[in-house]
């Protein structure tokens, strides 16, 4: 990955970004210019890829967009607001079915980013300091991060089968702990199985950030600590939380956004149809817009969450920066 | 200061239960791998009664195993270094000038982290065609669509954690070398670049395996011959059958190369993450 | 700055956005033409052990086809998973193949998207004709009173394969007939971690296969006459208990099962732990898990009482593989003269016997590979007692819905909860309001 990576930042610059400003030019022009061409690329490429699709995706919310009219997009009729006051009418089943799907969402998000958060950190500040086998276990507890998703998930669902799978054969056959094989790919567990995986593949990244953050906390904040009688807790409590909060700032936010999206752990998990217990809001735009083939009422669910999203992140950051500068985020 | 034993015991049960957690699943791929179909698909034993290295044979021809991972590696690859080039002018941009819509950029770019990826699945593939009808550049179907798409997934997070890490390198320095003669490119490259190798390290690992593992665009924008493994591995999962124990052996033989190269980086990784997030 | 910035941003979303209203398919060039008569695309679906394989079956076949007529056919084949997405993707840019196989019970969906060449009389008359077909594929392919949108390809329908050696230790002297001999013999089998019928509780579509099934037997259709969804009719309930009872109340499937999506009621089979499964073609997988040909035996799909026959004796849905054209194809001949050869009795012959399945066309029937006792019964099944899924538009919504719910009351009845008529009912009828309103 370096091989690849660097080369490429040594040498080449993207011909948009060296080849203009001309030498005869005032500085001022150039001055002026160069931060925008600087931003160029990325700026054309997230509106290839991310913001004219967007847009697109909302003027789709308003068509009638089904197998009949995908062909020729633009003959579908414009559906007004139909495709939100059904998504949003909630007590008839899609609208009812989207609502629960939700809630299930941010109770999956909020306990997924929590766990993820509490693992990772517990793991990093245990390994603050050095110990026989330090550098081994970091290795080793960056596997899931490294793997790709689809080998991850599907061995997680090979382990959770029900008749088959080693959950049931530990939990069961070994320790006795139910009193039948439980079920967890259907049901109301497989709640927890969809945690459980996204933790597994979620944590290490916190851990990663975490880590990093605590070799920035000044030793010197300890040892004068330590000298004022503070215990292990105390100095956790004092030093450690306080000094990561930008850190977690940062995690916290995008943990949150990429569980609250994540598509490819329950697709994999459960395929095209997710249990109603682990009906994630991403998997269910895709039924009802990819499975069923109408795209309008997927899209309008899909503006619906991206306003919820919006919401939430500017409450975040309004919250979370509040006594800092809150420029750039 | 010596640690309390209880600390220490703590930190030994905790890290050991996490450390099996963690290898799960691994173990089960790499037990399952050994052993041959009819054994796989029953129940669950810890020890496997009989090891064969069949699947390992099996994985190569049942898929064209070798032809995905080639893929993906060009795709994630060109990706990464797309990635990171672009995220590193953008960065550079943005942490060391002051112009108007700067704000808007940088919460745009964070913005776009909430799109839910079905939303814009459709459009972008339409997008890609009309694209290559007007130009003639087939984006569809082709490594270059997925090497756009992929480069720009993981562009805002590159770009976020970079603005903070350039800002943490001190501005005498490109100062300095600008006295020296060099254009701001210049002191980009010579200085800047350098100093944040580990943050760029980091950008990079991370547009990889976000590359890597990418499912959902990969099945439509795909063909035959420009598969990734992401979508390839479920070749193994066919209308009648799945070869559990040649999913898990291509896995295995796949994350090897990745997981190598990824422990290798980890180093820098760690220095890395630090002071993008740290502003 | 600013504003020429956000002038350029604006213009580049404007255009870009023009172009994709404006040009949404590839309409341009509708009903065909013959731009490129030397190559086409073909996509086929995954019908073997792997893809591999497939590309191995059909390489050769493809070869000769260019011999004949110079054409050249560039193959992929796309593996389920993938396949109605790639479709959908096709449809929706205009950029697909010139032919392409879909799952028959798709046909009517597809159709209405107009992306098909409508197969008229003047198209069927470049293929030698509707009547060398067999009528209950044909029936499948498209929605009723149209031109189908696509010709049969292969055939195949359900049978009931049963474990020779876990009948007679059971003292059971032949299969089942009737579902009530079935539960019968069923409460014989099912005891010491064994059991008498498999199934694939969790699998959308094998759900619907078979609730169509009880639903027929019971006298009645998910869709009215005039394809709008009926699931909450007293048959279907009823015919959507019996299905979900076989576990929860007479318990002679596993409740293990109800996970099941991925064949491994297949695999249990194999591994003698259930005595039945209805399945289409099972041969290949079972010799794959260690069990050999001798080891089992195929009847007809039980029916109520009597013998399967039409109406509420029908045993199976029509199972089959279509092959349909791409109406802006830029090789219209040449994708009708594929068609033709893929038709052709050889091939037919040849591609069925590779794949296990039964030709629709009537003539490559005679083949004595089609005549064992396993393909048998799967023949006369198609010829006799089987019915073709609903050809509306709506059928994988249909699918989806219904195959959902199937799906949450055996999840129900493997926790031990009751199923009852009025459960079901609740559940079919908020997958009916799932349907869309048009």
């Amino acid at each position: 990955m370096t091989v690849t990576a660097e080369p490429a930042v040594g040498k080449e610059a993207p011909p948009g970004a060296t080849a203009p400003a001309p030498r005869r030019r005032t500085g001022r022009v150039r001055r002026i210019a160069l931060p925008y061409l600087l931003l160029l690329p990325a700026l054309l490429l997230e509106l290839l890829v991310h913001l004219v699709p967007m847009v697109i995706g909302i003027v789709m919310s308003f068509k009638e967009l089904t197998q009949f009219y995908i062909r020729d997009w633009g003959a579908a009729p414009w559906a007004g607001l139909d495709n939100y006051s059904l998504s949003v009418d909630f007590d008839a089943p899609i609208g009812k079915a989207l609502l629960h799907s939700f809630f299930v969402t941010c109770a999956f998000t909020v306990l997924s980013v929590g766990l993820c958060w509490l693992l990772g950190t517990t793991a990093a500040v245990y390994m603050q300091e050095n110990f026989r086998g330090r550098g081994f276990l970091r290795a080793v507890f960056l596997v899931p991060y490294a793997l790709p998703v689809y080998a991850a998930v599907i061995t997680w669902a090979f382990m959770f089968q029900r008749d088959n799978g080693l959950v049931n054969h530990v939990l069961h056959d070994q320790l006795g702990l139910t009193d039948s094989p439980s079920f967890w790919l259907i049901g109301d567990n497989s709640f927890i199985a969809l945690l459980v995986v996204s933790v597994w593949k979620g944590w290490p990244f916190a851990f990663l950030i975490v880590m990093a953050g605590l070799q920035n906390i000044p030793k010197e904040l300890y040892e004068a600590a330590s000298i004022d009688g503070a215990g292990m807790l105390q100095q956790l409590r004092r030093i450690t939380l306080p000094s990561l909060r930008p850190v977690n700032q940062v995690l916290v936010l995008v943990l949150f956004l990429w569980t609250f999206n994540d598509f490819n752990t329950p697709y994999v998990l459960f395929g095209k149809a997710a249990p109603e217990a682990a009906d994630l809001i991403s998997i269910h735009i895709y039924q009802s817009s990819f499975v069923t083939w109408n795209f309008g009422t997927g899209s309008a669910m899909s503006v619906l969450l991206l306003l919820f999203l919006l919401v939430v992140t500017g409450v975040y950051l309004a919250l979370t920066s509040r006594g800092r500068k809150a420029a750039d985020v | 200061m010596a640690a309390p034993r209880s600390f220490v015991w703590s930190r030994r049960i905790f890290l050991t239960l996490l450390t099996g957690f963690v290898l799960l699943p691994v173990y089960v791929m790499l037990s399952s791998s050994l052993k041959p179909l009819e054994d796989v698909s029953g129940k669950f034993r810890w020890l496997p009664s009989g090891l064969t290295i069949r699947p390992y044979i099996d994985i190569w021809s049942t898929v064209p195993l070798a032809k995905y991972f080639v893929n993906s590696l060009i795709v994630a690859g060109a990706a990464t270094v797309l990635s990171v080039v672009i995220a590193i002018f953008a960065a550079y941009g943005v942490s060391r000038y002051r112009f108007r819509g700067k704000r808007l950029f940088t919460v745009t770019v964070l913005s776009t982290q909430m799109f839910p990826g079905i939303l814009f699945l459709l459009p972008l593939f339409l997008i890609y065609v009309n694209i290559g009808n007007a130009t003639g550049i087939a984006l569809f179907g082709s490594r270059i669509g997925l090497i756009l798409t992929y480069l720009t997934f993981s562009l805002p997070f590159s770009i976020w954690m970079l603005i903070g890490y350039f800002e943490s390198v001190p501005r005498d320095l490109d100062e300095a070398a600008m006295v020296d003669g060099n254009g701001p490119l210049g002191a980009l490259f010579r200085v800047v670049v350098p100093a944040a190798v580990p943050g760029i390290v980091a950008v990079a690992v991370y547009a990889f395996m976000t590359a890597w593992g990418e499912v959902l665009f990969a099945s439509v924008m795909t063909n035959d011959t420009t598969r990734t493994l992401a979508v390839g591995l479920q070749g193994y999962a066919t209308q009648n059958d799945v070869y559990w124990n040649q999913v898990m052996a291509a896995s295995l033989v796949v994350s090897v190369p990745v997981v190598a190269g990824f422990l290798l980086l980890q180093r820098y990784l760690v220095a890395g993450l630090t002071a993008g997030a740290v502003k | 700055m600013r504003r020429t910035r956000a002038a350029a941003a604006s213009a580049v979303t404007v255009s870009l956005l023009a172009a994709v209203t404006a040009c949404g398919g590839g309409s341009s060039t509708d009903g065909g033409s013959n731009d490129s008569p030397k190559t086409l695309t073909y996509w086929a679906s995954n019908q073997g052990p792997s893809i591999e394989a497939d590309k191995k079956t059909l390489t050769p076949e493809l070869k000769k086809f260019e011999k004949q007529t110079g054409i050249k056919v560039k193959l992929e084949v796309i593996p389920w998973s993938d396949l109605l997405n790639r479709i959908l993707a096709a449809t929706t840019s205009g950029q697909g193949p010139d032919v392409l196989n879909i799952g028959n019970t798709w046909s009517a969906s597809l159709q209405a998207t107009g992306a098909l060449l409508p197969w008229d009389a003047k198209n069927f008359g470049k293929i030698g004709g509707k009547d060398r077909f067999v009528e209950s594929a044909l029936g499948s392919a498209g929605e009723t009173g149209s031109d189908p949108a696509a010709v049969p390809l292969y055939s195949m329908a359900y049978a009931l394969y049963y474990n020779k050696k876990m009948f007679e230790d059971a003292g059971i002297s032949g299969p089942p007939a009737t579902w009530d001999d079935l539960v019968a013999d069923g409460k014989k089998i099912s005891k010491d971690d064994k059991w008498a019928l498999g199934a694939e509780g969790a699998n959308l579509s094998e759900n619907i296969h078979h609730v169509f099934v009880f639903a027929k037997q019971h006298g009645a259709d998910f869709f009215d006459a005039e394809g709008k969804p009926d699931f909450t009719s007293d048959g279907a309930v009823a015919a959507v208990k019996q299905y979900v009872d076989l576990m929860g109340k007479d318990k002679v499937v596993a409740p293990g099962n109800a996970e099941y999506a991925q064949n491994q009621s297949l695999q249990d089979f194999a591994k003698d732990k259930t005595a039945m499964v209805l399945w289409q073609t099972a041969a290949a997988t079972l010799k794959a898990h260690g069990m050999s040909d001798d080891e089992w035996g195929v009847a007809p799909v039980p029916v109520q009482s009597g013998t399967p026959g039409a109406d509420t004796a029908v045993n199976s849905m029509v199972a089959g593989i279509n092959m349909a054209v791409f109406k802006n194809t830029d090789n219209i001949d040449g994708a009708l003269k594929f068609v033709n050869f893929m038709t052709s009795v050889d091939e037919q012959t040849i591609l069925n016997k590779t794949y296990g399945s039964i030709p629709p066309v009537k003539a490559a029937q005679q083949d004595p590979a089609f005549n064992t006792p396993a393909l048998k019964v799967i023949r006369d099944t198609l010829a006799e007692s089987a019915a073709p899924l609903p050809q509306v538009a709506n059928e994988s919504q249909f699918e989806t819905a219904v195959g959902t719910a199937v799906k949450e009351l055996f999840a129900e009845a493997a926790a031990g909860r009751p199923v009852t008529t009025a459960s079901v009912k609740e559940k079919l009828d908020e997958a009916q309001q799932q349907m869309p309103k048009k």
